[in-house]
Order: structure tokens, then C-alpha cells, then sequence
């Protein structure tokens, strides 16, 4: 018995060895494997993806040449990029593609900056402070899950039917993410950091300004990269219901005439200007905060 | 000159969340008097967990003593302050400024003009051998580097006490030892007096003219030493030298089986 529980101690340092053993021969190991990788180099996502996209466009001319489904309901790539081109070009419904575009960012921009101003203060309210917490906690965690549809008819019986309903919708959808990460932020800010300014001589709000907003912007700008993304779709969604311009406005007059290839032109737009956004707020983050990455 | 003293401290922290025993609060730091002058380099040793993060805490005034005074020539300091400047042991530097900006960063605090408090910064990065790196991100330093930048910041603020809570802990041997004669030097200029935390017994007879020990549970200065060492050392002598002497030794062994008599935290815990 006592030989049993002397040896299992062993026994497990023998295992451990095992493990180093085999530790120590993984570069040989690895060898074959870097060979074969040298002849059979394994396929880049970015390829496969492409092909994926590829595709999907091949089946989609496919059905559409062969009459599988009517051009009504799914016109070919070749009408689409037509109606694409027509779009810039003519327009539809009173405006061309661009200008529906430029409502489009026009809005999304105005409530991003909206959100920006009353979003990035109240963040620090609750981050900071626990009156501010208590006040703002409840109204952002009743806003945060609301689909912002559900109070967009509120918001035109308040402001009306004309752009500021539109703007105030999507700055009311882009709040809560703005709020939320500027909070976070705010909390993770180090204790080692705002100590070192206060042993220098930094006061609460010197302390506010020099340290713990800097700090924060990191998050505040991710906030703002998911902001952009809330923002965006709910925005095409209130076009939808509520505008005379826009890119939502366009597809949802077009699809009103069955004019298909323009819907489909239409969201193809829309998907490539959320990658855009996407896109840009990354490069703005790598710009602004190039030490977020080494803290 | 100024005096930095502690009279009678005690520190207590509240019993750790969800250990219900009474009396479960724990008793750091107890009856420690300690006086530092502003021309002077005190040095604390003591086992990991003996209190001494705590007590230089609450010299810089981000913790208040559970009993007993701290003060500053009799003025019981009211929080953390510029007069008494902390470097911390992971340096603590603001990533988002460049190493000039974070030298200069107590003096925008002062409200100092941009192009002023950026000489001034200047001059602090030159006298501690940075003088080509003032453009660099913190990130792009060394350890010692940025434990440079973090000693020039905190002699921007112009403080009458350098706190330093091992600020040479995690640097290699050899920068280590460098790091010792250039803190030696700084402390030498500034006219601040400086309290350091460390662990190295050889870097505190080095560097300091006292060597307090402090011993665990609770935390309290059971020895001091005067070491005449860093006035050697000032005074030219080559630091390998010094610590060959014999008196060097005899301290040295003295100081490590005293603290190896000592209780440590696991025996404790
Ligand atoms: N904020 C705190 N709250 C509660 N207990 C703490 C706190 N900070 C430190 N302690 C406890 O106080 C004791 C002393 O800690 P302290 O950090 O002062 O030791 P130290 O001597 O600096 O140790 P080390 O050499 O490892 O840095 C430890 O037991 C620690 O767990
Ligand atoms: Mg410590």
C-alpha cells in the first residue's frame, strides 16, 4: 500500500518525462509536416472565399439563364450590374444612386455624431460616478434590447416625418453601444495609471481628462465600430418605413414596381458600404490608438 | 529639508470576502515609525507579503492607516500629492503619450506652457541617458529604458520624496546593476529623499545609507542598518569593490540570515 502511494508520485514524473520527451522531439516531428506543406501548400481563406463567391454568382446565372426562376423574382448578374449602372447613371425615383447613397451617410453620420456628443459624457457619468450609474443604468438597459422600429412611429408623432426622426432613431440605436463601451472603458482603466497621476499631482478632473478618458478611447472606438453597424441597419430599416430618399427608400420603391434587379442592386450597395464603414473604423482605431494593442 | 514620518501606523484590511471567521481582518502593518529625510535614500527589505507595497501606499497617500499619522514636517499629508512621487514597479507609463510626454506629464499638469514643459522634458530624459528617445511609444523601450522615463516623470514633479516600490525588479542582472549606480546618481542630484522597496539585500546596502528590514505578520521594522556604502560609491569607489569589502559581507550575511530567520507567508498562511 504504501509502496503503491511512494510509486504514483513517481509514476507521474515519469509521465512528465514522457512529455518532454515528446515536447522535445516535436521539431523532428514537424518536419514531414512543414515538407508537405512545401508541396501541398494548404489553400488561403481569402481564396476560398472567393470561389464561395464565385460560386454563388455562377449558380445564380445559371438558374437565371435557364429560366429556373422568373427574372421577376431573380433577375440575372448581368441585368443587376445593368441596373447598377443605371442607377448612377439616370437614378431612380428622383435621384441617382449616389445621392441616395449621400442621404443615406448623410443620416448616419449626423446621428453618429449626435450619438457621439450625448453618448461618450454619459459613459463617463456612469463609469465614474455612482449617482450617474444609477440615474442612466435603467435607461440604457431599457433601451438597449428594443428593436428601434418599435419606437420609430413614437419618434415621427415627437419630431415629425422630415430627417430629424431619421436621425433620431438611428443616434437612439447607436446610443446604447457607444454608452456602454465608453463605461467599460472608463472601469478598466488601470489603478496603477491613475494613481501615477495622482502621486504627481493630478486632480479628479485632471485625473478625468489626462488619464481615464485617453484610455478609454480604445473601447469608445470599438463602441463606435458596432455603433456604425447598429446604426447602418437600422437606418436602411427606417428608410424603408419613413423617408423620401435614401438607399432604403430606393429599394422599397423599386421593389413597389417589381423592379427586382434594383432591389437586388440596391442591397448589394448596402452590404458593400457596411464593409466600407467596418472598414474605415478599423483604420481609424490603428490610426488614433496604435498602443491599444500593447498595453 | 523636509521630513517624511510615520508615527504608531497601523494598517488593517478588511477580512477577505467570504472568510466568515471573526476577527478575519488582517493586521498588515503594525506600530511602524519610521522617519526619511529629503536628503537621504532609506531602503526597505522584507520577504514578499510582508507589507512593504502597503506601507510605501500609504506613504504616497493612496491608502489611509487604519491608526496612526504620516506626515510631511508635521503636516499630516492629506492624499496623494507631487511632493511625494511614486515609480512603480511595472513603470506605470502612459501608453498613449510618447516617452517626452510622459516626463512632461506633471508638468502639464502645472499648467505649464506646451513648448516649456517640453525642454524641461528634455532636459529630464538627457539626465537620465534618453536624450535621442523622447519621440519613441513607451512600447518601443526596454525594461530599463522605461524605467528611465518613469524616473525622469517623477522628477518632473519636483518631489521632495522619490517612492519607490522596486522599480529594478524586473530587470536582468546586468541592467540591474547599472540601473543601481545611475538611481544612485539621480537621488544624489535631485535633492529628494527616497524610500525603496526591494527585494535585493545587495541593492538596498548599495543604495541606501538605512537599510530597514521589515518583518511579516503583522508588518513591522525590526532592524535597521546604517550602510555607508552608496557614499563610497558617490564618492567614486567601483561598486564591485564595495560590495568585495568585508564589511559589505559581514552586512550582507547579516541582513540575508535575519530575514531567512524570519516567518514567511506560506509558513503564515
Ligand atoms: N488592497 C488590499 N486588500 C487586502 N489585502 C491586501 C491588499 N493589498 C495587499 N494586501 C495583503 O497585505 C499583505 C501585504 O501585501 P503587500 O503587497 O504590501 O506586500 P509586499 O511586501 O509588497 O509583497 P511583495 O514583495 O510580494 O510585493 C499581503 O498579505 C496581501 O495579501
Ligand atoms: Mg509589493
Amino acid at each position: 500500500m504504501t509502496l503503491f502511494t511512494e510509486l504514483r508520485p513517481l509514476s507521474r514524473l515519469a509521465e512528465a518525462d514522457a512529455a518532454e520527451d515528446a515536447r522535445n522531439e516535436a521539431p523532428a516531428g514537424v518536419r514531414p509536416a512543414t515538407e508537405a506543406a512545401a508541396t501541398a501548400r494548404p489553400v488561403p481563406i481569402a481564396v476560398i472565399s472567393t470561389l464561395t463567391i464565385a460560386a454563388i454568382i455562377g449558380l445564380w446565372s445559371l438558374a437565371s439563364a435557364r429560366g429556373v426562376v422568373s427574372p421577376v423574382f431573380l433577375p440575372s448578374p448581368r441585368q443587376v450590374v445593368i441596373a447598377g449602372y443605371n442607377l448612377i447613371v439616370t437614378g431612380f425615383v428622383d435621384a441617382t444612386l449616389f445621392e441616395h447613397v449621400g442621404a443615406s451617410l448623410y443620416r448616419i453620420f449626423g446621428a453618429l455624431i449626435a450619438s457621439v456628443l450625448i453618448g461618450i459624457p454619459a459613459g463617463l457619468a456612469i463609469g465614474t460616478s455612482r449617482l450617474g450609474r444609477g440615474i442612466l443604468d435603467p435607461i440604457v438597459e431599457f433601451l438597449r434590447p428594443l428593436p428601434p422600429l418599435a419606437y420609430l412611429p413614437l419618434v415621427i408623432i415627437w419630431v415629425g416625418i422630415g430627417e430629424a426622426s431619421k436621425i433620431t432613431v438611428i443616434a437612439l440605436a447607436m446610443l446604447p453601444s457607444i454608452i456602454l463601451s465608453t463605461s467599460a472603458g472608463v472601469r478598466s482603466v488601470s489603478r496603477e495609471h491613475v494613481n501615477a497621476a495622482r502621486s504627481l499631482g493630478a486632480g479628479p478632473r485632471q485625473i478625468l481628462a489626462q488619464v481615464v478618458l485617453p484610455s478609454s478611447v480604445p473601447s469608445i472606438l470599438t463602441g463606435i465600430r458596432i455603433a456604425l453597424g447598429a446604426g447602418w441597419t437600422t437606418l436602411v430599416a427606417a428608410e424603408l418605413v419613413a423617408a423620401t430618399s435614401g438607399i432604403g427608400f430606393m429599394i422599397q420603391s423599386a421593389a413597389q414596381f417589381l423592379v427586382t434587379d434594383i432591389v437586388i442592386a440596391g442591397i448589394i450597395v448596402i452590404a458593400l458600404i457596411a464593409i466600407l464603414l467596418e472598414f474605415l473604423a478599423r483604420l481609424l482605431e490603428r490610426r488614433l490608438v496604435p498602443w491599444a494593442s500593447h498595453r | 529639508m523636509s521630513i517624511l514620518s510615520f508615527r504608531d501606523v497601523s494598517l488593517r484590511y478588511p477580512p477577505r470576502p467570504g472568510s466568515r471567521a471573526a476577527g478575519n481582518d488582517r493586521l498588515v502593518l503594525d506600530g511602524i515609525n519610521l522617519q526619511v529625510a529629503s536628503n537621504e535614500l532609506v531602503a526597505i527589505i522584507g520577504r514578499s507579503g510582508s507589507g512593504k507595497t502597503s506601507l510605501l501606499n500609504l506613504a504616497a497617500g493612496f491608502i489611509a492607516p487604519t491608526s496612526g499619522t504620516i506626515a510631511v514636517d508635521g503636516v499630516p499629508i492629506p492624499g496623494p500629492g507631487a511632493d511625494r512621487a511614486v515609480v512603480f514597479q511595472d513603470d506605470a507609463l502612459y501608453p498613449w503619450l510618447d516617452a517626452r510626454d510622459n516626463v512632461a506629464f506633471p508638468l502639464k499638469l502645472k499648467g505649464m506652457p506646451r513648448a516649456t514643459r517640453q525642454a524641461r522634458a528634455q532636459q529630464l530624459l538627457e539626465l537620465v541617458g534618453l536624450g535621442d528617445a523622447g519621440d519613441h511609444h513607451v512600447w518601443e523601450l526596454s525594461g530599463g529604458m522605461r524605467q528611465r522615463v518613469g524616473i525622469a516623470r517623477a522628477l518632473a514633479a519636483e518631489p521632495r520624496f522619490l517612492l519607490l516600490d522596486e522599480p529594478l525588479g524586473a530587470l536582468d542582472a546586468l541592467t540591474r546593476t547599472r540601473m543601481q549606480e545611475f538611481l544612485l546618481r539621480i537621488q544624489a542630484r535631485s535633492g529628494a529623499g527616497a524610500v525603496l522597496i526591494t527585494h535585493s539585500i545587495d541593492e538596498a546596502l548599495i543604495l541606501a545609507s538605512r537599510v530597514l528590514v521589515l518583518s511579516p505578520h503583522p508588518g513591522r521594522l525590526t532592524a535597521e542598518i546604517e550602510a555607508g556604502f552608496s557614499a563610497e560609491i558617490l564618492a567614486g569607489a567601483a561598486t564591485e569593490k564595495v560590495k568585495a569589502s568585508p564589511l559589505f559581507k559581514r552586512l550582507h550575511d547579516g541582513l540575508t540570515s535575519l530575514i531567512h530567520s524570519l516567518p514567511n507567508e506560506e509558513a503564515a498562511a
